[in-house]
């Protein structure tokens, strides 16, 4: 254990704990834009900058390990006004357009320009440039991504690295990286084509500005009548913990908090594939197959089908002619009888069961023991096996 | 993947081999990869990503990094001046402008349409007592003049013609 | 033969006095001792090609040698004996080394850098054996401890210290760092010191090894300097053949060997931690320290990080004596210190003095004054990282400590002297150009903050600076020195405060009057041609590249100043002084 003094207080923390973490870890704020607890230092924005006895220039307390006896100052005049110049800077090669930006109400980079009260731009003055006194040239980017999920404006980009980090460090995957140099620099995919990875969005949750957001959230609504309702994500075994962002009744965007199992990482499907709850193909009640009982039979309902389906439709069941809506009294009846018919006539080793991915541990456990003991066959499988 | 000509394949195979036998770097790989194709194509990129396992995006951060890497063909001849201090304050400045002039390069252009000419600058040669100082096809010309540039750049063109 | 002898054919030179001296059969005279060396820099760079003749112990020295002048020489000087005066060195040249004292560069020039038998012959490697048989790692570390060596890479941190405190940590695998990743522009010392004698940087490696307890070393060296990289291969096979480096040194037990790395052309690959990963093959982008490389370095392991000139020095200390290298130098800088001495002076070249020596007598003595009469404006020191010093500061000692007051640094040693003609707005955006592209880009004050400040010096310099620019560049300038991760933002902003602070007027001239007082910023001009002067020879006419002067043939010509770009071809072609600007 190390003991040290964070302004004034005497605290102590484990060995190899950062400066930041300590001061965090007793409720002393630091403001950060490049750390994330998650990712490995990274020192770059410098905004977490304090004052160490016996240091002659502030350091980042991301990446200075503690040491017994330190002495911390973490904020005074003289460290708030070179934090306000750090964020005046990030400004002055910022679009500054917080009022049609997707992050606005979320955006660690306005909070922090809301509590230093740095002031608000004003017109351009001279080409690419803007107000405050850092005012010049600024980054344009006018190529936007083809790909369907991941959104990137990156001249909001702040060129902090968690991106590329949590890309690397948490998915082993490496599709971006730092490229070029300078006030040059900026994080692209190899030779700067489109993005193309897995798309699990990890990026798009650790960006701490409006430059990744989820190309299917755009105008969607952005913190104001939000309804943050937790959940289970139904896509897999894995179970991660989401929470659906909700306005006026419809999910307009998925995320995942920190403190869950999955740690706040999400895949592709967890985070962007939720189109599917209000689509109008989804079954929202049990469906009887209608069974013809000869072939003129089958033939009329082909027929009536061609009918009322056209072939740029998609099939709708609940109107199909094959299907029929019932209850789930009635389905769940039908199914028992007819499961108890073919084991009486051929025997339980007729049937097999085949579970699904999508169910829980739970669920899949429940499932085989229904096969094995209720119906008495081991022929039971799992989608995920093939 | 991006096609690789068998050709280009056993060019870059043998660096490849180098590399593992001699625990280089992502660095000194592209280095061999330049000086085999005087610059770093992108197809050439994707293979050794494939080979290493190593994400493509590592080595574009890197090859974009440093100034030695380039990322086009570079002209069959290359004119290189010093920009340090020496030669700044012995007017380096003048033959850059007077380079652009009369290879006619715009903006950050740095080759001349045609191919023949890439013109670029460096940081600090430590020549400094022969400032400015100029490389023309890897020789090596010092107290360079405007007028005498001018006459070295049309000696290449016309040698073209 | 650096470089600088190189472009000034100094392989034609060899080759002519090979040829010549076969051509006159003194095969006979070689074996009697009479034998064609090959040396590194002498140092006078501006002289050259210089050769040195030794007759039964006479040294005469020749500068601005041409191939066409060698068959005189051999026929009069070697033949008959009778040295070509008008064609030996003047008296400049004797000034020249008066005031230096050589440690690193005592044997460039002497030594045959393509041999280390020749280095061997000079006492070459005779401190390693020292060292490795009779000496303790904590002996050699006292040693340096008490001869005060201090890093000759810019920060100037003793370097007995450094090993020392990598010797204490406990680890199976250390390094030893050779930093040959010279990016200062203006100053080529390391260069100069690999170039000429690549055995003493070995040298100094394998004892900081032994010191530390290091067995692998790199040589982090640029690509920009083939020549260097040559040699120094070259150097590290021989000694590696002669049991110099390879498994149990000398039948000692230790065991150290070299690799080069080669940079691949980033300024900021000199800062350390950037040096280590891009050893490691990644982005070189430095990361914050504490903790330093001492304890955690390349790979993670320990790691020393000497600069060439630092590790050069070694093996002179160990074999002299650490009492030799204190007695030079003042009580804080000991020893002596390579500059590279260029701009606007007669002697170019590279210069040792000791520690202490006054600006004057660096500028004056040694490098005897301003190029073509003109009055001596200020010193840059440490190139991008440093400051300009005025005139009326002359009299300063060089050593860390005076430097540093003076709000410069000696840094890795470039010292360009500047005249009346320099603009120090100019100056200051041209080092600010320079960082700016070298900037890594990773935080916030380098990356965006040295791009403003650029970005307000090239308004200034245009005409277009705003009263409060003044301002705006020392709050920024201040903020960015205090804010920044590593030392190349943490010293962009020197040679804007020191030309702030010694120079204001000329920034006040160039916002207030939209004047440049010494004629430099070309938006700030107006070329026009004296009618009483102009001949009418038309040469300006031809030179101009933007048909901007018209005027017919011995009849003054005329610029149309609408048309006018402003590149000055017309007045530096101009014979008869008829061009002028304002």
């Amino acid at each position: 254990m190390i003991n040290l003094t964070i302004d004034g207080k005497k605290i102590t923390v484990l060995d190899s704990t950062s400066v930041l973490d300590a001061a965090r870890q007793n409720d002393i704020s630091i403001p950060t834009l490049c750390h994330h607890p998650k990712l490995t230092p990274f020192g770059g924005c410098r905004l977490c900058i304090v004052e160490v006895k016996g240091i002659p220039r502030p350091v980042t307390s991301c990446t200075t390990p503690v040491s017994e006896g330190m002495e911390v100052t973490t904020t005074s005049p003289y460290l708030e006004d070179l934090r306000k110049t750090v964020l005046e800077l990030i400004l002055s090669d910022h679009p500054n357009d917080c009022m049609v930006c997707e992050k606005a109400g979320d955006c660690t980079l306005q909070e922090l320009a809301y509590f230093y009260g740095i002031n608000p731009p004003i017109p351009p003055l001279e080409k690419g440039g803007r107000g405050g006194i850092f005012a010049g040239e600024r980054r344009v980017y006018t190529k936007r991504d083809g790909n369907p999920f991941i959104e990137r404006a990156m001249e909001k980009c702040i060129l902090c690295g968690r991106c590329v980090k949590v890309c690397d460090e948490v998915m082993g995957v490496g599709a971006i990286d730092f490229t070029y140099r300078g006030f040059k620099s900026k994080i692209c995919p190899p030779y700067e084509r489109d993005l193309d990875c897995v798309f699990c969005g990890q990026c798009v949750a650790v960006c701490p500005t409006g430059a990744l957001t989820g190309k299917m959230w755009t105008l969607k609504g952005r913190q104001k009548e939000i309804k943050e309702v937790d959940t289970i994500c139904p896509y897999c075994g894995v179970g991660c913990s989401i929470t659906l962002h909700v306005r006026r009744n419809e999910v307009i965007r998925v995320s995942s908090k920190d403190d869950t199992i999955n740690e706040g990482w999400l895949c592709v499907k967890g985070r962007f594939g939720y189109n599917f709850i209000n689509h109008r193909d989804r079954l929202t009640r049990p469906l009887i197959r209608i069974a013809p009982k000869n072939t003129k039979e089958a033939q009329k309902i082909r027929s009536s089908e061609d009918k009322t389906i056209s072939n740029s439709q998609p099939l709708n069941f609940s109107t199909s002619h094959v299907f029929r809506e019932a209850s789930w009294d009635e389905a769940l009846d039908y199914i028992a009888e007819k499961l108890k018919t073919i084991k009486e006539k051929h025997g339980p080793d007729a049937i097999a069961g085949l579970s699904s991915a999508r169910c829980t541990n739970e669920e899949n456990y429940i499932f085989q023991k229904f096969m094995r003991a209720s119906i008495g066959t081991n022929n039971i499988d799992h989608c995920a096996r093939f | 993947m991006l096609e690789v000509s068998p050709e280009i394949e056993k060019k870059i195979n043998d660096i490849l081999n180098k590399y593992i036998e001699g625990e280089g770097n992502v660095i000194s790989l592209l280095q061999d990869a330049q000086e085999t194709f005087g610059y770093i194509p992108e197809n050439v990129v994707d293979w050794f990503s494939k080979k290493l396992d190593i994400p493509e995006s590592r080595f574009f951060g890197i090859a974009t990094f440093y100034a030695q890497f380039h990322l086009k063909p570079r002209g069959k001849n290359i004119i290189t001046a010093c920009c340090g201090t020496a030669c700044h304050v012995k007017g380096s400045e003048k033959l850059i402008s007077t380079a652009s002039r009369e290879l006619n390069l715009k903006g950050d252009e740095d080759t001349t349409e045609d191919g023949e000419i890439t013109f670029e600058k460096v940081a600090c040669l430590g020549t400094c007592s022969m400032a400015p100082v100029v490389i023309i096809n890897k020789k090596m010309h010092g107290k360079m003049t405007t007028e005498k540039l001018a006459r070295e750049i049309k000696s290449i063109t016309k040698a073209k013609k | 033969m650096g470089p600088g002898g190189i472009a000034s054919s100094g392989a034609d030179v060899i080759s002519t006095f090979e040829s010549e001296l076969k051509k006159v059969k003194v095969d006979a005279l070689i074996e009697e001792g009479c034998s064609l060396h090959k040396v590194g820099c002498f140092g006078l760079c501006s002289k050259d090609v210089l050769v040195d003749l030794e007759i039964n112990g006479n040294k005469t020295t020749y500068q601005y040698v041409k191939p066409n002048m060698v068959q005189r020489i051999v026929q009069e000087h070697i033949i008959n004996n009778k040295p070509i005066l008008e064609w030996t060195t003047d008296e400049d040249y004797q000034n020249f080394y008066k005031k230096q004292v050589k440690v690193v560069l005592s044997d460039c020039g002497k030594v045959d850098y393509d041999s280390i038998d020749s280095y061997i012959s000079i006492s070459g490697y005779r401190a390693t054996e020292k060292v490795l048989k009779t000496m303790s790692p904590e002996e050699v570390i006292e040693d340096i401890k008490k001869s005060g060596l201090r890093g000759r890479g810019g920060a100037g941190f003793p370097t007995g210290i450094k090993w020392e405190a990598c010797r204490k940590v406990e680890s199976q695998q250390k390094y030893i760092i050779c930093n040959a990743d010279e990016g200062d522009p203006g100053a080529f010392m390391d260069r100069a010191v690999i170039e000429g004698n690549p055995h003493a940087v070995i040298e100094g490696m394998i004892i900081g090894a032994y010191a530390i307890g290091a067995d692998k070393g790199y040589v982090y060296i640029r690509a920009e300097y083939p020549l260097a990289v040559e040699r120094l291969t070259l150097a590290i096979n021989q000694a590696r053949k002669k049991g110099f480096l390879g498994k149990n040194i000398s039948d000692t037990g230790f065991s150290f060997d070299i690799k080069i790395k080669l940079g691949a052309g980033a300024f900021v690959c000199g800062e350390e931690t950037a040096l280590i990963v891009s050893i490691e093959g990644q982005r070189g982008m430095p990361r914050a320290k504490p903790p330093f490389p001492v304890y955690k370095g390349l790979w993670g392991k320990p790691t020393i990080i000497n600069n060439v000139e630092t590790l050069a020095n070694i093996p002179y200390i160990i074999r002299n004596g650490a009492q030799w290298y204190s007695s030079y130098g003042t009580e804080k800088s000991k020893g002596t210190k390579v500059f590279a001495l260029t701009g606007k002076i007669k002697n170019t070249g590279l210069i040792e003095v000791p520690m202490g020596i006054t600006l004057r007598e660096i500028i004056y003595d040694i490098g005897g004054g301003i190029e073509g009469g003109k009055a001596f404006k200020a010193v840059q020191t440490g190139g991008p990282s440093g400051g300009c010093i005025p005139v009326d500061m002359l009299d300063l000692n060089v050593d860390y400590e005076s430097l540093a007051k003076a709000g410069s640094i000696v840094g890795s040693g470039g010292m360009i002297v500047l005249d009346e003609d320099d603009c120090m707005v100019n100056v200051a955006k041209y080092f600010l150009q320079f960082t700016q592209s070298e900037s890594c880009g990773k935080c916030v004050p380098c990356r965006i903050g040295t791009k403003r400040l650029l970005e307000i010096l090239d308004r200034i310099t245009k005409g277009l600076g705003k009263v409060d620019d003044i301002e705006i560049l020392e709050k920024l300038s201040s903020d960015v020195k205090a804010t920044s991760l590593c030392g190349l933002g943490q010293t962009a902003p020197n040679p804007v405060i020191s030309t702030l602070k010694y120079f204001r007027d000329e920034y006040e001239t160039h916002i207030k009057d939209k004047k440049c007082p010494a004629k430099v910023c070309k938006d700030l001009l107006t070329y026009f041609i004296m009618e009483a002067t102009c001949t009418g020879c038309v040469a300006c006419m031809r030179a101009c590249p933007a048909g901007a002067i018209t005027g017919e043939k011995k009849k003054p010509h005329v610029i149309n100043q609408e048309i006018c770009i402003k590149c000055g071809a017309c007045f530096d072609v101009c014979k008869f002084k008829a061009v002028e600007k304002e």
